[in-house]
């Protein structure tokens, strides 16, 4: 069974590289798959018949869920198999000739057509539900791909989406039956299930199986499109012809009708079972007999045909007696049958004369015999008349009701009088059928109809064949199904043998009550066809009854609607809104737990801390300077503020014992002020307050609220802690395994490796991300260096007032810095000469290099005092920024002959190295080694891996300090270098007023530039 | 354990002036009030590890208790590194704003308003299709094309010729609303949405 599964999928996914070959011929070699299933399924018949009663396939898929590929022929698996793979060969073959050459996409459409039929097959011989729910919802897919074939057409991608709307519901439906079943049972094996069905309903399960079944049931109903789900069907006519015969007439709702069957021996019994099954079938049954009779679209007079019948298969194989489930398998075969065939003569009738409108179609069996005859014989069938599949099958429905109707009970009677009624429909819309597609009508132009071609015809044709067999010799359908409806055998002992119980298929059966229902069923059905004009206009008086499809377009409104509405008030576009909604249930929520939860305060709380009594003072001073940076209205007095928090912090740290936090804090803080500055520069220094009013007070309200939950929720997560803390072993830890002595520092670079690892990933990226941000195109790695620039030419202060202070102090400073002189650093000269600063070059000359150093030995250092890579890093980062200061953005391009991409390359893979190369020597990812060893100078030197790692560390900081500094100096000082000779466009110094930095207004031309002249 | 609330108290104080200033429609403030809310939960790590003690630098003679403890000094030295990346991050994003829209504040977001004004109507579910019933229509038919009536003048059902539809606040001629079907059309303008405007 798995290889027909795979041969199935194999085939389709290379089937549109056949179409591409062999054009709509290819349909032939795609028919030749389901086809040679078929006789696959043939040969299988001596082992499915044997005494073991099933041929059984189990491939373990994912055990942890009990999820397996286990598969299970057994006889009804076997008949229904004979629809789903004899049908889909047929129709295969007849798309060949009905698809055009011009068609477009065919090869898709082949694919999914085949795929199609290897899914149904899986979903009849699953035997785990969740496999058969897995296949379920893959004709779902597929059916939904097949419907929408013409995509062009709304009607086609509408009905489409609808059928699959109406399925999935079904499917969420029974998704959860499903899981309901196979858990009070224990297992998702269907076979075992159903073993001990008797025991789940009696037993304490009972009402939860019952439940289930009821979901499974939705399911089922939604797929074989019954009451209140049918009007997806009618819908999905708008489907090409072939899919309307295979999914919707022999295949797909067919899988409906299959499960209630795989069920009904099990569970046929249980509360709710009957109700819905006869109840829903009844209704499908007559609503659609009545809607076919109103239809002038024979296909879809065909369609609410195939929903009648649907409902009429459902009330027989759901009612749990032997010789139901007889006659209801049969019917199934015969009405794939006939259905099938009568879908693909209205696919010729389309395809030959161009129309399926009865008040257009006239005389086309004058125009080809053959195929009235081939129609003839399924409609024949479908009505019940005598010799043919459809007779035999239904004689014994009426057989099987007649004896259900025979224990006297109300109910059962009106199931009867119903299915009499429905069976008199059916016969009437028949020949409405017949008459609408193939009678000549008077005052109607006869249809111009091309000839059809045998080999378009061959398909229906062989299915009329096989109902006439099947009608005249219905032994071997008969020895087919015996054995499913000995399954609902009693076991009474004067019940008698399951046969006897179930009786047979035949064609004669004596004058039987049946017989006379079936004789009562033709005259009243011929009346109703030859008073045509009479049941016309009594339909028409009848008011338009609730119409499912426009409930469901109802529906799917209001929700369009409520989902418009209520992201309408939601979804505002203000950010404030969401996060003061985000951040009130931050708060709300864990407040009222702790006030419902009214747990006291833990005991031990101190203010001051013993060995650290300076605390409260500094937090005074780091509350005034965060309030002040909420008060400031000034932009830069705003990042003074908050950074004064942050350097209260550094010193909270240092007075609690933490002095490699001390130590980054600080530099960290300055690297802070110095790239706010720098990115701030060009934004005005006023910062304009327009969230005010009564928002001041709900944002007053939200940040207090949520800074005392902070402080509640740790007092009480902190006093419920009981543990030894984890850390009391680093100690020893560090100096044992790490070889350090700073326990942060080996914690970091070693204990905690990985951890450092995902972080200085992520600080690559923010660097990445700042330089993107800045440089738009690239990260900018190839700036010119200053040899190429002109002296004095960079930031030059030009078009100032002559006559003015401003000027004669530009002249003053131009003719110190202008004089000769020994140049302190690289590229200070090409900055001009207005802005050197010679204090600060001098400076910054004596200082770069001894920072450098003190840098290299926090780095090396750090392993065993305050340091490491992170403070060396960010001390290596703030020479480089002074270097930048003084001397401009090519100083800092000569100060860094390597790129910050570079580095932050080089650094990753460094600690990547560290990580991998332990495990290439036999140890562990991130193993430390340590090495004692004598250099000449340095003496014994004790030399721990780990500080691989941290070189890593150090070399990404610096990457992302000098991508800052590049990135927020350099550039944007290029930017405003480019807008300076740029002629100003929209004159921007309305929008940016002068600015307190030593900027000019930009817009404003330049004498000499560094871009004219380099 | 002990719960130092010195701390914690300047914690509180942190993350509630942080929240006012996230609050805020100045990308700036807005910045700033995250630097704060990193500062409260460094604080509120700190916190987690008890009494000040010494310096963590190992030393053989003293016990492991009067270390301050490690461990949240090693998260808070990667939080801190990280904040200083997010932060330069954010700069840069301000900075891109500010040249590229001469804003400092987030503006509403359109898009966000749109959906709210999506029309009831929607032509790929409400617009009415015309009866067909030919999967075949006269272009792909014999080369004479006289072969068949005209089925395109059937009207069935209740949406005849000359009908309208309420689209939200708009009529529109049904036919103009049944066009889209034809791929191509000029006689719709899709709306932002899909729907006819």
């Amino acid at each position: 069974m798995i290889t027909v599964l795979a041969v199935h999928f194999t085939v389709a996914a290379v089937a549109p590289f056949l179409f591409r070959a062999w054009g709509r011929n290819a349909f032939y070699a795609l028919a030749a798959v389901p086809a040679a299933s078929f006789v696959w399924l043939l040969f299988q018949h001596g082992a499915v018949y044997s005494d073991s009663g099933a041929v059984t396939e189990v491939v373990p898929w994912i055990p942890g869920l009990d999820l397996e590929f286990a598969f299970l022929l057994d006889p009804l698996a076997w008949v229904t198999s004979l629809l789903v793979l004899g049908v889909g060969a047929l129709v295969l073959v007849y798309c060949a000739r009905y698809f055009s050459l011009k068609d477009q996409d065919l090869g898709g459409f082949g694919a999914q057509f085949l795929a199609f039929a290897g899914v149904m097959f899986g979903l009849v011989v699953a035997d785990d539900l969740l496999l058969l729910f897995i296949f379920w919802e893959l004709t779902t897919i597929l059916s939904y791909l097949l419907i929408g074939f013409a995509r062009t057409r709304l009607a086609a991608r509408r009905s489409a989406l609808q059928a699959l709307m109406v399925t999935t519901a079904g499917g969420l439906a029974m998704l959860v039956g499903l899981i309901m079943l196979g858990q009070s049972a224990g297992t998702y094996r269907i076979s075992a299930i159903l073993a001990q069905a008797p025991t789940l309903i009696s037993g304490p399960t009972g009402e939860i199986v019952a439940a289930a079944v009821v979901l499974i049931l939705v399911g089922a109903i939604s797929k074989s499109a019954l009451v209140p789900f049918h009007f997806w069907l009618p819908g999905a006519m708008a489907a090409p012809t072939p899919v309307s015969a295979y999914l919707h007439a022999a295949a797909m709702v067919k899988a409906g009708i299959y499960l209630v069957a795989r069920l009904a021996p099990g569970f046929s019994e249980t509360a709710y079972w009957q109700v819905i099954v006869l109840g829903l079938g009844l209704a499908t049954m007559l609503v659609g007999g009545y809607r076919a009779l109103r239809q002038t679209d024979i296909k879809l007079i065909l369609a609410y045909g195939t929903v009648s019948q649907l409902g009429f298969l459902v009330m027989v194989v759901g009612l749990g007696t032997p010789d139901a489930a007889l006659a209801g398998l049969a019917m199934l075969l015969a009405h794939g049958l006939f259905k099938a065939t009568l879908f693909l003569v209205v696919g010729i009738i389309d395809h030959q004369s161009g129309t399926r409108d009865v008040r257009q179609l006239s005389g086309v069996f004058r125009s080809s015999r053959a195929l009235g005859i081939v129609a003839g014989i399924g409609a024949a069938s479908m009505a019940g008349v005598p010799l043919l599949a459809g007779f035999v099958a239904k004689e014994s429905v009426l057989e099987a009701f007649v004896h259900h109707a025979s224990d006297g009970e109300a109910w059962s009677m009106v199931v009867l009088v119903g299915i009499v009624i429905g069976s008199i429909l059916t016969f009437a819309y028949t020949a409405r059928f017949m008459w609408g597609a193939f009678a000549v009508k008077p005052g109607i132009e006869r249809t111009t109809f091309k000839a059809v071609r045998p080999s378009f015809l061959a398909a229906p044709a062989l299915l009329s064949l096989l109902t006439i067999v099947y009608g005249l010799w219905p032994a071997p359908v008969d020895a087919w199904v015996q054995p499913y409806a000995a399954l609902f055998a009693s076991t009474a002992p004067d019940a008698g043998t399951p046969a006897e119980q179930a009786g047979h298929l035949a064609l004669w059966h004596g004058f039987t009550p049946a017989l006379g229902l079936t004789a009562l069923t033709f005259t009243l059905g011929l009346a109703m066809y030859f008073g045509r004009t009479l049941v016309a206009r009594a339909q028409s008086r009848v008011p338009g009854w609730i119409d499912g499809d426009r409930i469901y377009q109802l529906t799917i409104g209001a929700l369009d609607d409520t989902a418009v509405w209520i992201t309408g008030r939601t979804q505002r576009g203000s950010l404030y809104f969401y996060l003061a909604v985000i951040l009130t249930m931050a708060f709300v929520l864990p407040l009222t737990a702790m006030l419902l939860a009214g747990k006291p305060l833990p005991e031990n709380l101190y203010f001051i801390d013993p060995y650290s009594p300076l605390q409260p003072v500094l937090g005074a001073g780091i509350v005034i300077g965060a309030l002040a940076a909420v008060k400031a209205n000034k932009r830069f007095l705003a990042v003074l503020m908050v950074s004064v928090t942050g350097y209260g912090i550094a010193l909270m740290f240092a007075l609690q014992g933490a002095p490699d936090l001390a130590l980054t804090q600080m530099l960290v803080e300055t690297i802070i002020l110095v790239a706010f500055v720098l990115a701030m520069r060009s934004l005005p220094a006023e910062l304009r307050d327009r969230t005010g009013g009564k928002y001041r007070v709900i944002r007053v309200i939200i940040g207090a609220a949520f800074g005392v939950t902070m402080v509640f929720a740790a007092i009480h997560a902190m006093g419920a802690r009981v543990a030894v803390p984890v850390s009391l072993e680093f100690p020893r830890l560090a100096y044992k395994g790490g070889g350090g002595l700073n326990i942060v520092n080996v914690t970091l670079v070693d204990i905690r490796a990985w951890d450092t690892f995902g972080e200085i990933s992520v600080l690559a990226l923010a660097a990445t991300g700042v330089a993107s941000l800045i440089f738009v195109r690239g990260r900018g790695d190839r700036s010119r260096v200053s040899e190429t620039i002109a002296e004095g030419s960079v930031g030059r202060q030009v078009a100032v007032d002559p006559g003015s202070r401003e000027a004669a102090a530009l002249a003053i400073s131009r003719k110190f810095a202008a004089s000769a002189r020994d140049a302190w650093i690289v590229a200070g000269r090409t900055l001009a000469p207005e802005r050197r600063s010679i204090i600060f070059e001098v400076v910054t000359r004596l200082i770069f290099h001894s920072l450098i150093i003190f840098s290299l030995y926090l780095l090396l250092a750090g392993h065993n005092l305050p340091g490491g890579g992170f403070a060396g890093g960010l001390t290596a980062g703030l020479a480089l920024a002074i270097r930048y200061m003084a001397g401009g953005r090519f100083e800092l391009r000569e100060a860094t002959p390597v790129g910050a991409g570079t580095l932050l390359g080089i650094g990753l893979a460094t600690a990547a190295a560290s990580g991998v190369v332990p495990l290439l020597l036999g140890g562990q990812v991130f193993q430390t080694a340590i090495i004692e060893l004598w250099l000449p100078v340095f003496g014994d030197i004790k030399f721990v891996t780990s500080t691989i790692f941290d070189i890593g560390v150090y070399s990404v900081v610096i990457g992302l300090v000098l991508d800052v500094l590049r990135s927020l100096g350099s550039e944007i000082d290029e930017h405003f270098d480019e807008q300076r000779t740029a002629p100003a466009e929209d004159s921007p110094t309305d929008d940016a007023p002068p600015q307190e930095q030593q900027h000019e207004p930009a817009g404003v031309h330049a004498e000499t530039t560094a871009k004219s002249q380099g | 354990m002990s719960v130092n609330l010195t701390l914690l108290t300047i914690m509180g104080a942190l993350y509630a002036c942080g929240i006012y200033l996230i609050l805020e429609r100045s990308l700036t403030r807005v910045l700033l009030g995250l630097m704060l809310l990193a500062n409260a939960t460094n604080l509120l790590i700190l916190a987690t590890g008890g009494y000040a003690g010494l310096a963590p630098l190992y030393n053989k003679d003293t016990g492991a208790q009067e270390y301050s403890d490690p461990l949240p000094q090693a998260l808070i030295l990667t939080s801190i590194v990280i904040s200083f990346a997010v932060t330069a991050f954010l700069l840069g994003i301000i900075y891109r704003t500010w040249v590229l829209a001469r804003q400092d504040e987030i503006q509403d977001d359109i898009e966000d308003l749109r959906v709210a004004e999506t029309p009831r109507f929607d032509a790929e579910d409400d617009a009415p299709i015309p009866a067909e019933t030919s999967e075949f229509p006269l272009t792909m038919l014999g080369s004479d094309g006289s072969s068949v009536s005209d089925h395109a003048t059937v009207a069935d059902g209740p949406e005849a010729a000359g009908d309208s539809i309420t689209a939200g606040a708009k009529k529109i001629p049904a036919e103009d609303a049944a066009a889209e079907e034809q791929p191509g059309s000029q006689n719709v303008t899709p709306g932002p949405e899909g729907g006819v405007k």
